[in-house]
């Protein structure tokens, strides 16, 4: 099923909802109403009761692995490491972030109707030119996906054309995101400073801490984890995925060929980045908080070992490998906090060694020899 | 609106071809009306004060096979490089047609105009199928969008067809191409090349590493591409040369040692003192 393992591939044949694809989807449309059903209709006290906090975390669960997944599209289809998707991510977060402060409105601690807390609390008198129309939910998720993906283009459009590409384009993404966190830390630019965008109240309406709402946010992640995944199918699977693959095996023969190289980079990599922005915008109300911490180089180091786990391009390993060790940070933290940066660095170190194709890799490989 | 139709009037008035759809679709600059497709004139290279090309003179007639020979030294792969722009000369000339002057062009731009190389290593994409490394050589769209929703039209999938036949790898299409053989990776690199459509192929030591089965297909695969395309061959193997050679070309020193058939090739004394070793 991978591209690497067989060597039978039949390009005509490759469609968008291949067995893995369809087995991936029937699994989480089976989770999701599952975890529905446990949450609403089986009686608090059962074994079988899912509570709405652990629905919470499994949605959070689901926004990491549509994360993931926008990093495989990068990494495993078209060979561009990045170590900085995390600010991606994080600014998706803080668009929907800044939607959810204006609907605090004044129910701030202040009672200020327009500033948010943090504002009257540094003496603002009036909000900031990019903070008007954040009230606007429609506008706001233009920004979700716009704010990452212009970015990543004008950031792509700089280091493509230069022909930045391996351990140096790497390197400048974690100085990107590492740029970012230093710049949202600080007061003056508006976003919160180190405390960030919290205490959020609710969104278009709906109360953020009713199970109704955190269900429905649960599913909304679901349902764009399913559409992103299906996205990623279709440009893999697309001329365009055979050309990314190309260029990830012999780039400058694929330029010898006369395909626009830099190009083929520049869009799938916006793409992914707005796929991460989304991903964020879930995140935060789920979480309730979005903070500069996001965009810390080790978030995004720690997003490359959820895929680096899973398996590369595959795009159902890069869900995985995000389930996997999520799951496992919050057992760590919570059982052994001490152990877990331990746990995390084994579990790279036995991946690289022995399933250098990740947990996906070793699934097809038992496939192939049933 | 009026632009159109202004240049459609010009268009119907100097018409030197009336069915112009019959004709094949190449780069409509290309002129080899005087029978030439390649012309180096004078061309000068020195590298370092090393003269690598030493006035050097060389046509190549339209759908002719052509085959290079020359010590090592000799200015064979310099010469390449300078037809495909990798390499800029000091002085001469040297024309693709009547009228695309290659100088002027980039790397791109030359092998757009219809010049397709074939490297000495062969370099194909590994982890993809045959067919997918030649579907991605094809000539056709290479803008992001068009590839996102290309489909592969029956033209397109006989063209594939056709080249998978030609060279040979028609039971391997769907095999990875990493997983062929040396010989079927020259092969399949010089079907990737047949894809691009090109006018003139290069190709670089075709048969470097073959056992002599996969020598004998290679010579029948170049001959057969005689007529339709130019093709240039650079080569070590004196019995490869003779098998598909009509006309050698000795390269040494940078400038042409002499040029004929095979047969006159080995039988001119000055070739056999430099090359032949007597």
């Amino acid at each position: 099923m991978s591209l690497v393992s067989t060597q039978q591939i039949n390009p005509i044949q490759e469609t968008i909802f291949n067995r893995s694809t369809v087995l991936f989807l029937t699994v989480l449309a089976f989770v999701s109403v599952f975890v529905v059903i446990c949450n609403q209709f089986v009686p608090v006290g059962s074994a079988l009761h899912i509570p709405t906090y652990t629905v919470t975390l499994l949605g959070k669960y689901l926004t990491f692995a549509l994360l993931a997944v926008s990093i495989d599209l990068i990494w495993g289809y078209l060979g561009i490491l990045s170590l900085g998707h995390g600010a991606f991510f994080a600014l998706g977060g803080y668009a929907m972030g800044m939607y959810l402060m204006r609907q605090i409105g004044d129910r701030g601690v202040y009672g200020d109707p327009v500033l948010p807390d943090f504002m009257v609390f540094l003496n603002w008198d009036e909000l900031p030119w990019f903070w008007h129309g954040f009230d606007m939910f429609g506008l706001s998720m233009l920004m979700v996906v716009l704010v990452p993906g212009l970015l990543a283009f004008l950031f792509g459009w700089l280091t493509f054309r230069s022909r930045v590409t391996g351990v140096y384009l790497s390197i400048i993404t974690q100085a990107l995101t590492y740029a970012l966190m230093l710049a949202f830390y600080r007061n003056e630019m508006g976003f919160g400073g180190n405390n960030g965008l919290t205490d959020f109240k609710d969104i278009l309406g709906f109360d953020l801490q009713s199970d109704a709402t955190r269900l429905t946010l649960f599913l909304l992640s679901a349902i764009a984890l399913a559409l992103g995944y299906i996205a990623c199918r279709y440009i893999v699977t697309s001329k365009l995925g055979r050309v990314a693959l190309a260029i990830r095996d012999a780039e400058s023969r694929t330029r010898f060929i006369g395909y626009k190289v830099e190009n083929v980079k520049l869009w799938i990599w916006s793409f992914s980045a707005a796929l991460a922005g989304i991903a964020g915008a879930l995140y935060v109300p789920q979480v309730g908080i979005i903070n500069p911490n996001e965009f810390s180089p080790l978030n995004s180091i720690e997003m490359v070992v959820w895929v680096a786990l899973g398996g590369r391009a595959t795009l159902y390993g890069a869900v995985i490998g995000a389930v996997v060790v999520n799951y496992a940070k919050t057992y760590f933290t919570g059982a052994l906090p001490e152990v877990w940066l331990f746990a995390l660095g084994g579990l790279f170190i036995v991946t690289t060694i022995f399933l250098p194709k990740g947990i996906a890799g070793l699934l097809s490989r038992k496939e192939q020899r049933a | 609106m009026s632009n159109l139709i202004t240049d459609y009037v010009a268009s119907i008035r100097n018409r030197n071809s009336v069915f112009e759809f019959i004709e094949p679709q190449d780069n409509p600059k290309l002129d080899v009306r005087k029978g030439c497709i390649l012309y180096i004139e004078d061309v000068n290279v020195s590298f370092d004060g090393f003269k690598a090309i030493n006035d050097l003179n060389l046509y190549v007639n339209d759908g002719e096979l052509r085959c290079i020979i020359g010590p090592n030294g000799a200015g064979k792969t310099t010469m390449m490089d300078i037809i495909t722009g990798k390499t800029k000369p000091d002085s001469g000339s040297v024309y693709f047609g009547q009228r695309i002057d290659l100088l002027n062009l980039s790397e791109p731009e030359i092998a757009q105009a219809g010049i397709g190389r074939k490297f000495q290593k062969p370099t194909v994409f590994e982890e993809q199928s045959v067919f997918s490394n030649l579907e991605l050589a094809m000539a056709g769209k290479k803008k992001v969008l068009p590839l996102l929703l290309a489909k592969l039209s029956a033209d397109e999938l006989q063209g594939i067809e056709e080249t998978l036949e030609l060279i040979g790898l028609k039971e391997q299409r769907l095999l990875r191409a990493g997983a062929l053989s040396h010989g079927q990776k020259q092969w399949l690199e010089i079907g990737m090349l047949i894809m691009q459509k090109p006018k003139l192929l290069l190709v670089d030591e075709p048969v470097a590493g073959m056992t002599h089965q996969e020598m004998d297909r290679t010579a029948e695969l170049l001959i057969s591409l005689e007529g339709k395309h130019s093709v240039v061959v650079v080569e070590h193997d004196m019995d490869f040369v003779r098998s598909i050679a009509r006309t050698v070309t000795v390269l040494h020193q940078g400038s042409v040692l002499a040029e004929g058939t095979m047969d006159e090739v080995q039988a001119n004394q000055e070739v056999r003192e430099v090359y032949l070793g007597e």
